[in-house]
């Protein structure tokens, strides 16, 4: 809470990528999410943080409609992805995904070699024409995903055979892959060391040049460090929603100065 | 302080000696380890009496008396009109040879100077099985430039003659039997001192057919064998593709409701279902309805992959549940569709399981005798190796565990031994099947 960093950071206006109205989802008989409005800018990354079970997880996979696998999930409202509701029915969810790419709170390489882990994406998608391009598409992945040098000799050796933070960089970078326009990353350090955190925040600042992140997670200095825009869930609801420095330094919820400052969560 | 912690201190016990509580904890546990190994003990005590009970009944099946006899092929009786044209010699008859095979085995008992009291040459048939003239009038069609020649021939000797050898028939039990005499044995003796008699390997009983009920000397089991062959053949073709795609509907792709509820524990019911019932099913539906051929290994696979599917299923779903989530999960995060995480990720991971499952139902179902006694895979069916595979599949045809059924219900003490060894070579492939199951595994197994 005293990294202050956050108060020197400019922080411009960017062009509004996925815009939430008056979102519900609901689980079963369950209202998980309440009444969700919440505006994520481009090139920007937004946090969303809040105790556990709060919703902010559920949220966050409703922009990318993986909930849709279960079945009994609902959504309600509006989510616009440029303007285009992505609950329409006309869309199809598996196109919405290679728009909106996600990261996983565990590392989740697939079990083949760190090359074919990249070049799934572009492979399914039809991103590449030759083979040469494909490499192409890897490497420049992988060097986005800052692992490059550090498996650039073994892209034939498994994914899976990777440490923690290299697994995870290294599915930052098969999500990159696809050229996604958001990123979705739920609890992505979550099972890191300090290290590997690091670098990943690292990371994570550098791709906002390209997409617009949207990060899940526990620690509040994280969200403070990496984040421009915060959002407080608390209980399936949106507390509080503005820049990050405001959040963190003068929060205008008494709930959200309780969370920052340890009393709830 | 307080009277309760004085208390507690004055109890304060050593670490070197172990407690009531603890003695009693460690004696329950050595119990349980005693009963354990006791358990482990009585399985391996029956699986080796099973094994020593199978091997010693069975290896004699392995292997069979031949009599060595010089036969002179006479042309005035084999080639009546004297010009070796193959389709008269082929009016001759399995008749016209016997005695000419009696004739030259009585010559060369008295050439050796054996004391017996035999003087017809009736008397030798009784020593040889009744398949050598069919031996030795294949020969005379295969080769007809030898008429008129005395050729060696190496004949099956009579099932008794095979059973005195390996001491299954005793001079007291043939004492009221008409088709041998204990003289026979003395013969047999003198002529096993010479090598004219021996026990050798039978190749035969693993390539061969059944045979007849009066020669058991000459039933093989290689026929039944490609019986049970062409049928896993239709099972897997059969159970394979529609077990896996089934349950990657019903695990990946089907809503959960009362619909796939109920289909899902129909599956586990049909996998309690009694083989008999899968049998009568298949007489009244393939048969007597869709008027398949009857006896033949399609039908005995149908049957058997209606008995095999549920297996397929619910072990096809165990390896696909056993996937990480996580996986599906990352290839959906990717953009890739349903179908393409489940075929793409999903089913490489869950390959060895349903591998495994496979190869275990395959091996139920190749050691199923009961639906085959109903649809008519039972009894001395095919003579001869099918020669196509077409032939194979449609052609009637028994099965091993049918075939080993068929030879233990016969009332000669030698099919006995013949069913033991059929049992030994089931054996053989069902073990070769669940070793091949554990090797796939091992191989296919990968780590996430």
């Amino acid at each position: 809470m005293n990294d202050m960093r956050i108060m020197e950071r400019s922080v411009e206006t960017n062009d509004i990528k996925i815009a939430a109205n008056k979102v519900q989802v609901f689980y079963g008989e369950n209202h998980a999410i309440k009444d969700v409005d919440v505006q994520i800018e481009d090139k920007t990354v937004t946090a969303f943080i809040g105790p556990s079970g709060c919703g902010k997880s559920t949220f966050l996979r409703t922009l990318n409609r993986m909930n849709d696998t279960i079945d009994i999930c609902r959504v309600e409202g509006d989510i616009l992805l440029d303007g285009e509701n992505i609950y329409d029915p006309k869309v199809d969810p598996v196109q919405l995904r290679a728009k909106v790419g996600m990261v996983f709170q565990k590392p989740n390489p697939f079990p083949k070699s760190i090359y074919d882990n990249v070049a799934y994406g572009p492979r399914i998608h039809g991103l590449f024409q030759t083979k040469a391009d494909l490499d192409n598409i890897v490497e420049k992945s992988l060097r986005r995903a800052a692992i490059w040098d550090e498996v650039k000799d073994r892209l034939d050796g498994p994914g899976t055979g990777l440490s923690g933070g290299q697994q995870q960089r290294l599915c930052i970078a098969r999500a990159v892959a696809t050229e996604p326009e958001v990123l979705l990353m739920d609890e992505p350090c979550s099972a890191l060391d300090p290290i590997a955190t690091a670098q990943v925040e690292e990371l994570i600042d550098e791709l906002r040049e390209k997409f617009a992140v949207v990060i899940v997670t526990h620690s509040m200095q994280q969200a403070a460090r990496v984040s421009q825009k915060t959002a407080f869930f608390h209980l399936g609801n949106l507390v509080e929603f503005g820049e990050t420095g405001q959040i963190f330094t003068n929060p205008s919820d008494p709930r959200t100065e309780s969370y920052i400052s340890g009393r709830i969560g | 302080m307080t009277d309760f912690n004085s208390d507690m201190a004055s109890k304060k016990s050593s670490l070197l000696v172990a407690d009531a509580r603890t003695q009693k904890r460690n004696k329950a546990e050595a119990r349980f380890r005693a009963y354990g190994l006791a358990a482990v003990g009585v399985g391996l005590l029956f699986l080796v009496i099973l094994l020593t009970t199978i091997i010693s009944n069975g290896s004699s099946a392995f292997k069979q008396t031949f009599v060595t006899v010089e036969v002179f092929l006479d042309p005035a009786k084999i080639d009546k009109k004297g010009n070796r044209n193959i389709e008269d010699l082929k009016k001759a008859t399995t008749f016209t040879y016997k005695p000419l095979i009696q004739q030259g085995l009585l010559d060369q008992v008295n050439a050796a100077g054996y004391n017996h009291p035999f003087e017809k040459h009736k008397a030798m048939g009784q020593l040889l099985s009744a398949s050598a003239a069919g031996q030795v009038r294949q020969f005379v069609l295969d080769n007809p430039d030898r008429l008129g020649e005395t050729v060696e021939f190496r004949l099956i000797a009579a099932s008794r003659v095979d059973g005195y050898l390996k001491g299954r028939v005793t001079r007291e039990s043939v004492a009221r039997d008409k088709n041998i005499s204990a003289e026979h044995f003395d013969l047999v003796d003198q002529m096993q001192a010479d090598g004219l008699v021996e026990k050798v390997f039978n190749m035969a009983f693993i390539t061969g057919a059944d045979a007849s009920e009066a020669r058991p000397e000459q039933a093989g089991f290689g026929v039944s064998m490609a019986g049970s062959f062409f049928m896993m053949l239709v099972v897997l073709g059969v159970s394979l593709p529609i077990g896996v795609a089934a349950s990657i509907y019903l695990e990946e792709f089907a809503p959960q409701n009362w619909f796939t509820d109920l289909i899902e524990v129909n599956i586990s019911n049909l996998a309690a279902v009694p083989s008999i019932v899968f049998g009568i099913l298949g007489l009244a539906v393939f048969i007597q309805f869709a008027h398949l051929p009857q006896s033949a290994p399609l039908v005995g696979g149908l049957v058997l992959s209606l008995m095999t599917l549920p297996t397929i299923i619910i072990s096809t779903r165990a390896a696909l549940k056993s996937v990480p989530p996580s996986i599906r999960d990352a290839a959906l995060g990717i953009g890739a569709s349903k179908m393409q995480s489940v075929f793409h990720h999903v089913l490489p991971l869950a390959m060895p399981g349903i591998l495994t499952g496979t190869i275990i139902g395959l091996a139920q179902a190749l050691g199923e005798t009961a639906p085959l006694l109903l649809i008519g895979m039972v009894g001395f069916i095919a003579t001869n190796m099918p020669d196509t595979l077409a032939e194979g599949i449609l052609s009637p045809n028994s099965a091993m565990p049918a075939q080993i059924y068929e030879w233990a219900k016969r009332a000669d003490p030698a099919w006995y031994e013949r069913a033991w060894g059929g049992i030994i070579i089931l054996l053989v492939f069902l073990i070769t099947m669940n070793t091949l199951a554990v090797i796939l595994r091992r191989r296919f197994e990968r780590r996430w």
